[in-house]
């Protein structure tokens, strides 16, 4: 097949041009873990995230959280401009420590949520979602 | 009844050079609500005979958490403006003192197989009409009303609320009769090459369909699920509107929304699609 | 005032006490990000809806802090338990001052 520049267009040349550059998570992201933990042990179990591997679109991307027993689950991302995304304060007729929502990612980057449980104690989970850049029309 | 695909059967007799990012469009069933069943992957249409060798809905080639997003009218955030429709629907407007639900009363009983059979031939008007200029016709002539912008929010969801009455029914616009002469105009569209990308549709989407382009999953670029409720902008797109779009990113001169042009586009896209089930308002990236 | 600032809710009509029931919210709103540029290049200024609670009968089940990086037309799922019959309320606080509000009631089946 002759490399006409049209077909190298189609072909989607290499992983950094689909998905972009990653970001980098920020120092203000670290700083709100910190803040919301108040520096104590993070436990790596506790708290799962699901979202998908490839956003479809960053500007609206689902994720879900669920912390059972967790008081409050906090999600940043940690590469956008701002990391804030949500916190989620559960209550006591919260069926499940859960919910999902969308939300808007600004590149390649890891969101991370971190859980703080009744007895005091924090889990952190954390997935990396690939932004991408479309062929056509963003 | 296993569904063949066609792009498997060229990749795997070799036709297709490896190299080209290829990826299937997914296997699913689109039910929405529970209930109504969609058809979404059928035997190509008499306009693509010869041509595709079945069609396939965009849904198909939507990521996991999007298609399931369509499933559900309270997941699918286009039906926010359907929901704006319906009120606008019994609201009266125009110096006449009319509202839609006057003349047409209950959208669901009146507008159900509309959106599958636009556009289509207007007897009085003797043209070629998509449900836009219909809709227009029937406020400035009815109703008295002031005509709404072709791709203004208030137009593209009424639109979006017209269709989803449709919703599941095959897509079956007329090729041939009156609009004939529009439907070739349309179709020589579709297959000329623009721009300083001299892409024209067929390049993309029926040449290339399934291919990424960069990390986007090529459809064959039906319209049933027009309007289209984008992830990417979050609200309802029309379908001129991504006519538009399509356009520009191939880097040409792009007609305008409601031009003669994009009408006879959109009947010639259509026909490509018949057989599909109406979808809009659906969920797209 | 955000324009056409529309809460929307799915929420079942009747349980038994004590039933785990799911909950879907959206409320139409731009979520404006404080991110944007306009065509002259001056900021768009930060317009979002910060807070969203769900309570049923005055206790609360969830207590959302959000910020810009909530997508456009905010939509949250989540479990609620019913103890008795009674009300679902919703209560959405836009940054403008603005408060939304929706309940949906439940029937003991």
């Amino acid at each position: 097949m002759t490399m006409t520049r049209r077909n190298v267009m189609v072909m989607g040349a290499g992983a950094v041009i689909a998905f972009g550059l990653p970001m980098r998570a920020s120092a203000a992201a670290e700083d709100a873990i910190t803040d919301f933990t108040g520096g104590a042990n993070v436990a790596s179990e506790g708290v799962t995230l699901t979202a998908p591997e490839i956003a479809e679109n960053g500007n609206t991307v689902p994720i879900e959280v669920d912390a059972p027993g967790a008081e409050a689950i906090l999600i940043l991302a940690m590469g956008n401009p701002t990391p804030g995304v949500a916190e989620f304060k559960f209550g006591p007729l919260a069926a499940s420590q859960s919910a999902s929502t969308r939300i808007r990612l600004a590149g390649t980057q890891d969101v991370v949520a971190v859980a703080k449980m009744k007895d005091g104690s924090f889990a952190q989970a954390s997935s990396n979602i690939k932004v991408t850049i479309g062929g056509c029309g963003g | 009844m296993r569904k063949t695909t066609a792009i498997t059967a060229l990749l795997s007799a070799g036709a297709i050079t490896a190299g080209a990012a290829y990826a299937e469009p997914v296997e699913d069933t689109l039910v929405v609500n529970g209930e109504i069943e969609m058809t979404t992957w059928t035997e190509p249409s008499e306009t693509v005979e010869g041509k595709l060798l079945e069609l396939i809905s965009g849904w198909h080639f939507r990521g996991t958490e999007t298609r399931a997003m369509q499933a559900d009218d309270f997941d699918n955030s286009g039906m926010i403006f359907v929901q704006d429709a319906k009120d606008a629907w019994n609201t009266v407007e125009g110096d006449a003192g009319k509202s839609c639900s006057s003349c047409h009363e209950d959208v669901a009983g009146s507008m159900k197989g509309v959106r599958a059979v636009y556009p289509k031939w207007n007897e009085d008007a003797e043209e070629v009409r998509t449900l836009e200029m219909q809709v227009n016709a029937c406020r400035t002539e009815n109703m008295e009303a002031e005509p709404l912008g072709y791709t203004s929010t208030d137009m593209t969801s009424m639109v979006a609320l017209i269709s989803s009455v449709s919703r599941g029914m095959p897509v079956d616009v007329a090729t041939d009769g009156p609009v004939s002469e529009t439907w070739e105009a349309g179709k020589e569209l579709y297959y000329t090459r623009t721009g300083q990308l001299e892409l024209s549709c067929a390049n993309c989407h029926e040449d290339n369909y399934g291919r990424m382009i960069r990390a986007d999953h090529l459809s064959q670029g039906h319209i049933n699920g027009f309007p289209v409720y984008r992830l990417k902008n979050t609200k309802l797109n029309s379908v001129h509107d991504r006519f538009k779009g399509c356009i520009r990113d191939t880097r040409a001169e792009t007609f305008a929304p409601g031009s003669p042009e994009f009408v006879a586009l959109e009947l010639y896209v259509a026909s490509r699609g018949n057989g599909l089930s109406v979808e809009g308002p659906s969920v797209r990236n | 005032m955000a324009e056409n600032v529309r809460p929307r809710v799915k929420a079942p009509r009747q349980a038994s006490a004590g039933d785990s029931v799911t909950i879907k919210t959206l409320i139409s709103h731009p979520m404006e990000s404080g991110q944007r540029k306009d065509s002259d290049g001056n900021t768009i200024p930060r317009s979002i809806i910060h807070r969203f609670t769900c309570e049923f009968n005055g206790e609360m089940v969830v207590d959302v802090t959000m910020e810009p990086a909530i997508s456009t037309n905010p939509y949250f799922e989540f479990d609620a338990v019913v103890p008795e019959a009674g009300d679902f309320k919703f209560t959405w606080y836009d940054d403008d001052g603005d408060v939304y509000e929706d309940t949906s009631s439940v029937v003991m089946a």
